[in-house]
């Protein structure tokens, strides 16, 4: 394939080390003007907050801006921008099932060839892939907190009680945690929660 | 329908070419393969089996709406039937299940030890359910349907209306368990131990479907009979 790369693709950063937003930065400068550098962020919160006005294309993001609870569920997030690519810049150890959820990865000793090849790949396999997927199957935010309750044994009530909503709200999300994750049981959710490293296991009574 | 139904004059060998999961039922009545080409009726004889009940079973098996008519419920005893049910748990508990318990250890050894250990929790789980659930209907309904059938007025305050919401947590686990299999756990690297352990879980759940369909259409029926006639 040797069509000449589309012009200005939006990047954002969100990386915590100010040397590696640089490094980054240059590298991608140096590509010409295939990339644009619309925004840097050392925290997601901050990012979250500009990103409806950046429309980034590309973003780059180091995993350890989240919660380590909420690595394995970044859908959530891939949601609110749904025709982005989200590149996971990793330097340090990454659990390989939470990498798997990104459309790809950039390492800190990869040369700026393979990160600019990277990217284009992962767009590319973005736009074969921008089909709609089956939507409606992945736990939204506030199904997995209610998960993760249901899997530390808490009955309806007090899950109620901890988040704040009525019990009836409580079986509502639970029938449809059931109806998106084929899994009837507590304890099977407890499974679910556990494999999917949405708690750990000291954390079940 | 009628004319689809198993009757006694068929071949007994015909009878698991029309539906192989009857290869769990024969033992279960103390028949044997190496069948020749004896009818259903002459071989159920040989054994000292009720035939009616013996078709009634491989009916319910084979014709998901298949109920039998109350005729039929009075041409066995109930002790028949709770014979039946009783080599069903024996083959459940000595058999199916540590057959099932052997695949998973064999699973898990290809597992990360984390998972391992979280799928061999919720699997002991599950055994532990279905053991005290038989252990339930070993020690309380038949003995139970045991006083009624001789004429003794069993323990008051207990009747079958009871019996039947036991089942569903049950067949939920299991469920389960299979959607942790097809879905959930992590690849590994055994390719064939998870099919086959999941084919075998499709096959027990078959199974355990129909015996409870045998508990809510044989033996709830029949104890109720018995019961009417207490009062």
């Amino acid at each position: 394939m040797n069509h000449t790369p589309r012009k200005n693709r939006r990047v954002v950063l969100v990386e915590p080390s100010a040397i590696i937003t640089a490094g980054l930065k240059s590298i991608l400068s140096e590509s010409g003007s295939e990339f644009e550098v619309v925004g840097c962020f050392e925290e997601l919160s901050h990012y979250l907050e500009r990103a409806p006005l950046l429309e980034p294309e590309v973003i780059l993001v180091n995993p350890v801006v989240f919660d380590f609870a909420k690595r394995t569920l970044l859908h959530t997030y891939f949601e609110q921008q749904p025709d982005a690519v989200w590149v996971a810049v990793v330097h340090g150890f990454m659990e390989p099932e939470v990498l798997r959820q990104y459309h790809g990865a950039v390492y800190l000793y990869d040369d700026k060839h393979k990160i600019i090849r990277q990217l284009r790949q992962s767009l590319e396999e973005r736009q074969q892939n921008s089909e709609p997927t089956a939507d409606g199957y992945e736990l939204t935010d506030r199904e997995s907190e209610i998960l993760v309750s249901v899997a530390k044994g808490m009955t309806n009530k007090e899950i109620a009680e901890a988040h704040h909503i009525s019990v009836h709200t409580v079986i509502s999300h639970r029938k449809n945690i059931t109806r998106k994750t084929g899994i009837k049981t507590v304890s099977g959710l407890t499974v679910y929660a556990l494999l999917n490293n949405l708690i750990d296991r000291s954390e079940i009574e | 329908m009628k004319h689809l139904l198993f009757t006694e004059r068929m071949k007994m060998a015909d009878l698991i070419h029309a539906n192989y999961r009857l290869l769990f039922v024969l033992p279960r009545f103390g028949i044997r393969l190496g069948l020749g080409d004896r009818s259903i009726g002459e071989v159920c004889r040989q054994h000292n089996v009720s035939t009616t009940l013996f078709l009634l079973v491989c009916n319910i098996y084979t014709y998901d709406d298949f109920l039998p008519e109350v005729g039929e419920l009075y041409s066995f005893s109930a002790e028949e039937l709770t014979q039946y049910l009783h080599c069903s748990h024996e083959d459940y508990i000595q058999h199916q299940i540590p057959e099932i318990q052997q695949q998973v250890k064999a699973l898990m050894e290809n597992c990360e030890a984390k998972n391992a250990t979280i799928l061999q929790e919720f699997f002991d789980g599950y055994c532990r359910e279905v053991t005290n659930h038989f252990q339930y209907e070993e020690s309380v309904v038949f003995p139970y349907v045991h006083n009624l059938s001789v004429g003794e007025s069993a323990n008051r305050g207990y009747s079958i209306g009871q019996f039947e919401e036991n089942h569903s947590n049950i067949e939920e686990k299991l469920s389960d368990l299979k959607n942790i299999l097809i879905k959930y756990l992590p690849d590994s690297k055994a390719g064939g131990v998870r099919q086959k352990l999941l084919l075998d879980l499709f096959l027990l759940e078959d199974d355990l479907n129909k015996h409870s369909l045998i508990e809510d259409r044989i033996l709830v029926p029949l104890v109720e009979q018995l019961e009417g006639g207490m009062r």
